[in-house]
């Protein structure tokens, strides 16, 4: 048995497919995946992330620390509750994972993956012996992400009308406290939504007037290819140890503006002088069919590289990925069961408000 | 609830068999298989006049989660596959014994059916494949 979110019985009770993920328990789907995703995209679905970590960072040095853990700057972060994705970095420049960190009120508050969680804890601690912070992990809280055009309304009508206030009121990548309550306007979907973090009885209990509503829930296969869609990477498939974040479509993501002292940096510049040999892109394949990981990528007869990710869109009716390759690949095909089958490299995101971006040509 | 069709004939990788009046037969996969692939996104369907050996693949069904091969239950000759799963792949997942079958075969020797579970013996094979 792994380990359950305070949601685990409503998700059994509502008939969800549970799978290890993680070593938690969580609800891969509550019947058709499809159907999950095309809620999100054109009304409203509620998720449970609580299987992610929370840590709150406190301290008169928090934020230096920050500054030398990530190769985002969280001087970017000018407003309380403002929201920051970033890497964390190893000393070659490696992505360790990916992160959100809010400006917390002097400190700050990181969500981490949870796969990754006690890697992460152990490298965050090591790497805090220097400063003058503390970190505290915070595994009784719950986070319910609840996304969709109609997210918002949705949620501001079972909660507190001070809540609704703040809910309507928030901007996009913006958080706020009310009460032991977290709301974000954050997401893994591409769609307007929030992210709450709450106690778990607070999150039951939310869960429930949600559901009571007309919210329906959504597992975590509709959010992987909500957020496959959206062009957003998925910590293990996409990046990892072995691949810096210039090589995974995350330099916007790196600040390397003055001469900020963080780790993985020297790596970074020297990839950057010496040229980077590959680069993380979106692909759609033109003929009906499936993209999966690791199906191999060609141009011409030369290998370039490989699916890092892929799925069937549910919104465009067709196979999308990401995959990493040579810089520069073009007239790219995949390998499906032994056939090389023509794919086209977009510009990402693939969907945005529930709409195809690219063109394709 | 997982459907078992009582008059028709199963193999272990999970394709069903009936057996039409003309002497052909028709192929498709079960309630039970449908349910573990979830939600059928795309199906690739064998050639026509595709001579094809019994455990030979024949196809290939992907769903939101994965890519599987379909194969032949018995040897024979594909003479029809529903086209109607290029367009609505989905019909797998809501009648799998129906409407969403895949292929009809001329089989070589129609008593090779007999080589196949009949629905009891499927009912009891997925029984104890989940445990």
């Amino acid at each position: 048995m792994g380990q359950r979110t305070p949601i685990y019985t409503l998700h059994v009770d509502a008939g969800a497919k549970m799978v290890d993920f993680g070593g938690w328990d969580m609800p891969i789907h509550y019947g058709s995946q499809l159907e999950e995703h095309h809620l999100v995209r054109q009304d409203v679905g509620i998720c449970d992330v609580s299987h992610m970590t929370v840590i709150d960072l406190r301290g008169p040095q928090a934020k230096a620390y920050l500054q030398y853990l990530l190769a985002n700057d969280v001087e970017r972060l000018e407003v309380p509750g403002k929201a920051l994705y970033s890497a964390m970095l190893n000393d070659s420049g490696g992505v360790l994972d990916d992160l959100i960190v809010y400006l917390d009120g002097d400190g700050y508050r990181i969500v981490v993956n949870c796969a990754t969680r006690e890697k992460d804890l152990a490298w965050m601690n090591q790497q805090a012996s220097g400063f003058d912070c503390q970190l505290l992990e915070r595994p009784e809280l719950a986070i319910l992400a609840i996304q969709g055009p109609n997210a918002l309304a949705k949620v501001s009508a079972v909660v507190s009308p001070e809540r609704a206030d703040l809910i309507t009121k928030l901007k996009p990548f913006i958080g706020a406290w009310s009460g032991e309550w977290f709301i974000a306007r954050t997401g893994y979907t591409g769609e307007k939504g929030v992210e709450i973090i709450l106690p778990g009885a607070d999150a039951q209990n939310l869960w429930q007037a949600l559901v009571a509503s007309g919210v329906r829930p959504v597992g975590l296969g509709a959010r992987d290819t909500l957020r496959l869609e959206a062009g957003m990477n998925l910590y293990g498939s996409d990046m990892d140890e072995s691949v810096t974040p210039l090589e995974s479509n995350m330099a916007v993501t790196v600040s390397l503006e003055g001469d900020r002292e963080f780790l993985g940096r020297a790596r970074l510049e020297t990839q950057l002088g010496e040229g980077v040999e590959r680069e993380l892109v979106g692909l759609v394949l033109l003929e009906r069919g499936v993209l999966r990981a690791h199906y191999p990528i060609f141009s011409g007869d030369q290998q370039v590289g490989e699916i890092t990710s892929g799925a069937f869109s549910p919104t465009l009716e067709h196979g999308i990925g990401l995959a990493r390759i040579t810089v520069g690949a073009d007239n790219l095909t995949v390998e499906i069961r032994n056939k090389r089958l023509p794919v086209q490299r977009v510009k990402l995101p693939f969907v945005r408000n529930g709409k195809q971006v690219y063109q394709l040509v | 609830m997982v459907e078992f069709s009582g008059d028709l004939h199963y193999a272990k990788s999970h394709e069903w068999v009936r057996i039409e009046d003309d002497g052909s037969v028709t192929v498709g996969i079960s309630d039970h298989a449908q349910e573990a692939l979830g939600d059928v996104v795309f199906v690739e369907l064998p050639e026509l006049q595709m001579a094809i050996a019994a455990g030979d693949e024949a196809g290939v069904v992907e769903s939101v989660k994965a890519a599987s091969d379909i194969y032949a239950p018995i040897s024979g000759t594909v003479i029809a596959v529903n086209e109607l799963l290029d367009d609505a792949p989905e019909t797998v997942n809501t009648s799998p014994y129906i409407d969403g079958w895949f292929f009809k075969l001329q089989p070589d020797n129609l008593g090779d059916v007999q080589n196949l579970m009949d629905v009891n013996a499927y009912e009891t094979f997925c029984e104890n494949e989940e445990h």
